[in-house]
């Protein structure tokens, strides 16, 4: 017995210094799911296998992370390293002071003829603390078996009871909602945040969703559109084309792509302010930021690299073989009618017009 | 010996020694609770407390910007005039301040977001005249150098929300948790009709939450019966299913009655199947509040049917049979006799389950659609989206009140200490 204490505090005592000796941890915070398994595959595990003396820890509670980072900072305990977060969060946190400033050009790698890194980012960084990562766009999907000989094929569709009948699944908050239902009611692009701007445009727009309000299902995670097309609960319905593309390629369900108007968004990386480890971090994204990395992301995930010198170099789906090139958001032929995400238009207006949004869905 | 005050062995007064004996089981009993209640007070009371303080709490602002603030204050907001250069130049020095300052709370665009809960577009106008000062600033004369930033510093709506709330304490957190605000003018008045939510939302939450209570108490009061009656080796494998959805995550039961509930689930293909409804008239019965209801019902079954069994296994059969014996019929036997006896365990089952499905906000948000969304679903939004935490208390607060205004009326009717838990 006497001897088998010993073993047991020799073992452990000899664990805790091999764990003092070994790697540093440096907390990730991202989605989870495939996106963290993509991160994971193109950036984290290369750069643990070159950087032994770092261990990258995964958490996946990016979920909500400004108010997460916000009640850390509070508490003076910052225990994250990196988060992952879209950009109208990166620039909240960055508002709040929550994240720190990036020198993009002297932090991070430039592509492999030399543009500095906030060229070939190009109007992406739309924060001086956020690294971009993908584009994404929030598109949308259908049901192949429900919509005849006549596929979707633009944004009109999906206001058009009388051709589509059946549920539709929008995400509940204004953002995307509105603007659609602006084009859909004749607006041109280019007028849509002018129109917006005023009381009259916003009324404009719920007039035109009222028309299908009785029809829609509001989503709030966006892993219910795809269970939702799934099921065949929805005729047609709006979620992140990684979702969508997960949904055919992966799971073979009958569902098509409709790109028209599809919304650009960001997804990229903020640095905690008061991080324990920031000058390991900043030596980790100089890595995981480069312009093979971000190409490599879209082997596990078909969302766009955010630089410009990484989309010639974006090959096959790592375990599909499918070429990724065409389920790019941003590859030619699903590009005709785009809108990127208006940065500045909903930082201003999205708690007014949420309210806005949220009283017309109560009423 | 009748006068002399009686005393123990060792002559002390029988008063005096029992007075000690009393104290040190009294102090042993604190002891006791001390490690709860300290763990109460940190973890729970503190935290709740300074959370509801942020309701009111608008410091920060003046702090960032004293100079502003100081002579802001001067300006008279009716004389339809800008304030004067004195005001800009003491902005420009703020600004000046705060880029430089390395202290967290003083921060321009946190200041921002924070007038933007108030008015739409300041965020962007400190953001960019923050950036501004980043790179050096800007030379006299201020006023017109920020307008050339941005044509809002030349707004004076703009200006009169910047004076008001330059205040210490704010109550525009409550205003807009009644769906209040103040106008242009700067008077207090309800907004819009289309721009009222909260008042809506809090009607809807208690009235799903008493919906719920009323069905969980009908659902549970024949299973809690049947449950006391049985032998116990029956009974307590019955128990067993009642707890059963206690040990399945939250998640996983909401989205089982997704699949059950949903146009194409289970429920209503059986029923097309068997010809009950056609194919064509598939009941709605998830993503309103029908589906709300079912789900919460469910999930808070258990927490009526565990007070009420504690209190019927405790009524004799034989009150029920003397009732009968003396001539009631098995319906006066009940309503006078069986019922009453169980009325701690309904007021307990009820309070628990009307409390717990106030605060819920998971369920509705998946089942709930846009009529079947409580009050908790827009505190959550608020605490992790818009990260307004200020309105998310006082939301919260004003939720507490009702919450006690109601315990207060069931303890007038039926009394607090008519309660039996187990």
């Amino acid at each position: 017995m006497k001897l088998l204490n010993r073993t047991l505090i020799a073992a452990a005592v000899s664990t805790g210094m091999v764990g003092a000796a070994s790697a540093k941890d440096l907390v990730v915070v991202s989605w989870g799911g495939a996106y963290t398994a993509s991160q994971q595959n193109a950036y984290h595990a290369p750069y643990m296998a070159a950087n032994p003396d770092i261990n990258i820890v995964n958490d996946d509670s990016a979920n909500g992370a400004v108010a997460k980072l916000r009640a850390m900072q509070e508490a003076g305990n910052v225990t994250w390293d990196l988060v992952d977060m879209v950009a109208s969060d990166a620039i909240l946190s960055c508002d709040e002071g929550l994240a720190i400033e990036i020198d993009h050009n002297a932090v991070l790698a430039p592509a492999p003829d030399g543009t500095p890194a906030l060229e070939d980012f190009g109007d992406l960084v739309v924060s001086p603390c956020f690294i971009p990562q993908i584009v994404y766009s929030t598109t949308f999907g259908y049901r192949k078996d429900k919509v005849g000989d006549t596929p979707p094929t633009s944004i009109n569709d999906v206001f058009d009871l009388a051709k589509y009948p059946g549920k539709r699944s929008l995400e509940k908050k204004p953002i995307n909602n509105l603007e659609w239902a602006l084009l859909a009611d004749g607006v041109p692009a280019d007028k849509i945040y002018e129109v917006l701007g005023t009381e009259e445009g916003v009324d404009q727009a719920l007039a035109k969703l009222d028309t299908i309000k009785d029809e829609v299902i509001w989503w709030e995670k966006g892993a219910q559109t795809p269970q939702l097309l799934a099921d065949g609960e929805v005729v047609m319905g709006s979620t992140y084309n990684g979702r969508l593309f997960s949904v055919i390629e992966e799971e073979k369900q009958p569902v098509g792509m409709m790109w028209d108007w599809q919304v650009y968004d960001l997804d990229g990386w903020v640095v905690p302010a008061g991080g324990k480890n920031e000058a390991d971090v900043l030596e980790y994204l100089k890595f995981a930021t480069d312009t093979q990395r971000l190409a490599d992301q879209a082997k596990y995930i078909s969302y766009g690299p955010a630089r410009a010198s990484s989309a010639p170099m974006v090959g096959k789906h790592e375990s599909l073989g499918i070429d990724m090139a065409p389920h790019m958001p941003t590859a030619p032929d699903n590009a005709s009618n785009t809108l990127l995400y208006n940065y500045e238009f909903w930082a201003d207006n999205v708690d007014d017009l949420t309210e806005v949004f949220q009283a017309w869905l109560a009423n | 010996m009748s006068d002399a005050p009686l005393v123990t062995v060792d002559g002390t007064p029988l008063k005096v020694s029992l007075g000690r004996a009393k104290r040190k089981a009294k102090i042993r009993a604190l002891l006791l609770v001390a490690p709860l209640f300290l763990f109460i007070l940190l973890t729970f009371f503190i935290p709740i407390m300074s959370m509801l303080l942020r309701s009111v709490d608008n410091e920060n602002v003046a702090y960032t910007l004293p100079n502003t603030a100081d002579l802001l204050a001067e300006w008279d907001v009716d004389s339809g005039d800008l304030p004067d250069e004195a005001v800009f130049a003491a902005l420009a020095a703020d600004f000046k301040a705060a880029t430089v300052s390395k202290e967290d709370d003083i921060n321009a665009t946190k200041v921002g977001t924070r007038f933007n809960y108030e008015k739409s577009g300041f965020r962007s106008m400190f953001r960019k005249t923050n950036k501004i000062f980043e790179k050096g600033g800007v030379e006299p004369p201020y006023k017109e150098a920020f307008i050339k930033i941005n044509k809002r510093w030349g707004d004076a709506d703009y200006w009169r929300v910047m004076q008001r709330e330059m205040r210490g304490k704010t109550d525009s957190y409550y205003l807009a948790a009644v769906d209040s605000g103040y106008t242009d003018d700067g008077e207090r008045a309800m907004n819009k009709p289309g721009k009222r939510i909260y008042l809506k939302l809090y009607g809807r939450t208690l009235g799903i939450s008493l919906l719920i209570t009323c069905i969980c108490l009908l659902l549970a009061y024949p299973v809690a019966y049947l449950l006391s009656i049985l032998k116990s080796r029956t009974s307590n494998l019955l128990m067993i299913l009642v707890l059963l959805p206690f040990w399945t995550s939250l998640l996983v039961r909401t989205s089982a009655w997704i699949a059950l509930l949903q146009k194409e689930g289970v429920i209503n293909s059986v029923l097309v199947s068997i010809g009950v409804i056609d194919d064509a008239n598939r009941l709605l019965m998830i993503h309103n509040a029908t589906g709300t209801i079912i789900a919460m019902v469910h999930v808070l079954l258990p927490f009526m049917i565990l007070p009420l069994y504690s209190v019927m296994k405790t009524i004799p059969p034989s009150y029920m049979r003397a009732a009968r014996s003396l001539g009631a019929t098995p319906f006066t036997a009940f309503t006078k006799v069986y019922m009453p006896n169980t009325v701690p365990g309904i007021g307990a089952g009820a309070i628990l389950v009307f409390i717990l499905a106030i605060g819920y906000y998971i369920t509705p948000a998946l089942v709930g659609g846009q009529s079947g969304t409580l009050i908790s679903n827009e505190i959550a939004r608020h605490l992790e989206t818009s990260l307004n935490w200020g309105l998310a208390a006082a939301l919260g607060a004003l939720l507490l009140v009702a919450v006690f205004a109601l315990y207060l009326v069931y303890d007038k009717i039926v009394g607090i200490d008519n309660m039996k838990l187990g």
